[in-house]
């Protein structure tokens, strides 16, 4: 065809590059800013290569931390992950749950439940703060995981998936299972959740990636050093005046916050897609 | 609801919904109607004394000259049209270019949707350290080559162009995806008969593409509208604090400072409570799309 005329696929491939400039160049800096001394940095414009420091400076960054906040990086990747992990596995067992009974069950609160968990949809964080924050230090939930966790494991989207997904498990499995006389929580473990391997995937990256990321609630409950997510620690390492900050740490522990999630999107990219786009409509 | 299959059982329903229901009630819904309260009440700063003052917080906002919540109204919606507008232009743009049959295109996809795992704090940093004025790289070509003394912290449109730029980036691998899928579900024949009649590729692209892509392009508007008002604290936070003075203090900023940082709950509920009305308002628009999309 005329339009696919070698010019015109040459011109695509340009502007995919540049695309892809766009996303890579900046990366490209911080990489390049954590493989050097601060004093390199400091001296503008910082040199743009590899530098020697490469290793020593990760090293510094896990084990050490910055002079302004004495916590090891390793201990904030460990408190990230945790949080991510307990993020998305709780929604994805509370949601499983709590779809399980409201679709395979009849009882009078059916409809109470289903719209209570649809309104969290219209209460993020953001919109109760402070009150939230009070309920956590009342409960005594300040500076522990669970206070990190608990208040996020609540899904509506999460429960919506899997009520749309168990709406299409046919009505045969069911009466099998039960002519077969296993028990409710029989038939959820043994038939229902395996059969839900897909959409549990695609949920799990994208929670794992949402908990991850998350800020401003670890930013609200976190006060000790040892409680503080990656994306926590960055931000307090990087208070101060420009000159006092080690930019090389900074950059290292920033490239460190950003290779899990990448990793999990890369690796699971199918089921990164498949989730994206059905959990979030 | 479609009924499914009605196992009996008395009890253990409750017991299925229990967890899910306590954090919802504990965490959601009492937070929520504590805001909505203590709108509506004055703390006094020096002991548990609450007042009740009536609507006086919420006008407070609109009309003390110290509150800036109108600006920082205005100052949001700005920041989350031009988020919007820059990163769903280029995301549609690059997304029709990786869908036409070139080689590489799944290299270019993979290349073009990880950066949705970046975190919107990291998107912030790796563009504070490339504008920083002391160490940036991009703030040092634009001061020697440009003669652009470049300081977010000083100037206002610096700072704004900075978080703009930072947040649109963030958000180009999100639009880029669901841009990918909508396109895939243009039907190719209709293409291939526009290309039959002759019609030029850039007609084709508005008259026919753009077209059967509304239903995408509306979902990410009211979805990047969504991120620029609520999801971009973390880089405001972590790029200007807000500043220089309060010029960029987006409300959920704004919110969280005057809440946290300067203790004023009564305001600071009575922004929660404005903040809960727009977000209930946007989720209407999103589940109206929806519904249209199904009867589509």
């Amino acid at each position: 065809m005329r339009e696919f005329s070698k010019v015109r696929r040459l011109i695509t491939h340009f502007y995919l590059w540049i695309g892809i400039a766009i996303i890579i160049f900046p990366i490209y800096f911080i990489f390049s800013a954590s493989s050097h001394t601060s004093a390199e940095i400091l001296s503008a414009p910082m040199p743009l290569n590899i530098g020697p420091y490469l290793l020593e400076n990760y090293k510094r960054a896990l084990f050490e931390g910055t002079k302004n906040l004495g916590t090891p990086v390793f201990i904030m990747i460990k408190n990230s992950f945790i949080m991510a992990m307990g993020i998305s596995i709780g929604k994805i067992i509370i949601s499983l749950l709590a779809a399980f009974a409201i679709v395979f069950f009849d009882f009078p609160l059916r409809k109470f439940c289903f719209w209570s968990i649809f309104i969290t949809l219209m209460l993020p964080v953001e919109v109760r703060i402070m009150p939230t924050y009070k309920v956590i230090s009342d409960l005594g939930m300040l500076n522990t995981y669970s206070g990190l966790i608990m208040p996020m494991i609540v899904s509506a989207t999460a429960v919506f998936l899997f009520r749309q997904f168990f709406l299409t498990v046919p009505r045969e499995i069911v009466e099998a299972s039960q002519i077969d006389g296993s028990s409710p929580m029989q038939f959820f473990g043994r038939i229902l959740v395996p059969m839900s391997r897909t959409p549990i995937a695609a949920l799990f990256v994208i929670q794992f990636i949402y908990g991850w990321n998350q800020y401003l609630w670890p930013l609200l409950i976190t006060t000790k050093q040892e409680y503080f997510t990656l994306l926590i620690g960055i931000n307090r390492m990087m208070t101060g005046a420009d000159v006092n900050i080690e930019w090389q740490i900074v950059m290292a522990t920033t490239l460190l916050a950003l290779i899990p999630p990448v990793i999990v999107v890369v690796l699971m990219q199918k089921q990164f897609i498949a989730g994206m786009t059905e959990t979030e409509k | 609801m479609a009924k499914q299959y009605e196992i009996k059982a008395k009890w253990l329903p409750y017991f299925l919904v229990l967890p899910q229901m306590i954090i919802v009630f504990i965490f959601f819904f009492w937070p929520s109607a504590q805001a909505i309260l203590q709108s509506f009440y004055l703390q006094d700063p020096f002991g548990g004394k609450t007042i009740f003052v009536g609507l006086s917080n919420y006008i407070a906002l609109f009309t003390n000259p110290d509150s800036d919540y109108l600006y920082s109204f205005i100052i949001s919606i700005v920041f989350a049209l031009s988020i919007t507008l820059l990163s769903m232009t280029v995301s549609l743009f690059l997304a029709v270019q990786a869908h036409k049959k070139i080689h590489f295109t799944t290299f270019y996809k993979t290349m073009l949707t990880w950066p949705y795992a970046v975190a919107t704090l990291v998107a912030g940093v790796i563009w504070l350290f490339m504008f920083n004025p002391n160490v940036g790289v991009i703030a040092w070509i634009l001061k020697h080559n440009f003669g652009i003394p470049w300081d977010y912290l000083l100037n206002f449109q610096h700072a704004f162009i900075l978080l703009t730029l930072a947040a649109s980036w963030k958000q180009l691998a999100y639009n880029f995806v669901f841009f990918m899928a909508g396109l895939q579900s243009v039907p190719e024949t209709l293409v291939e008969a526009a290309i039959i009649d002759g019609a030029s590729p850039i007609r084709r692209f508005w008259q026919i593409i753009f077209g059967l892509l509304a239903p995408t392009t509306f979902y990410l508007l009211v979805m990047n509208l969504v991120f620029g008002f609520f999801e971009t604290f973390p880089i405001v936070h972590g790029i200007t604090a807000g500043g220089p003075g309060k010029s960029t203090s987006i409300l959920v900023y704004k919110v969280w400072r005057d809440g946290v940082v300067n203790l004023d709950l009564g305001g600071s509920s009575a922004q929660s409570v404005i903040l809960m009305i727009l977000v209930i308002g946007l989720t209407v628009l999103q589940f109206r799309f929806i519904e249209r999309r199904i009867t589509y």
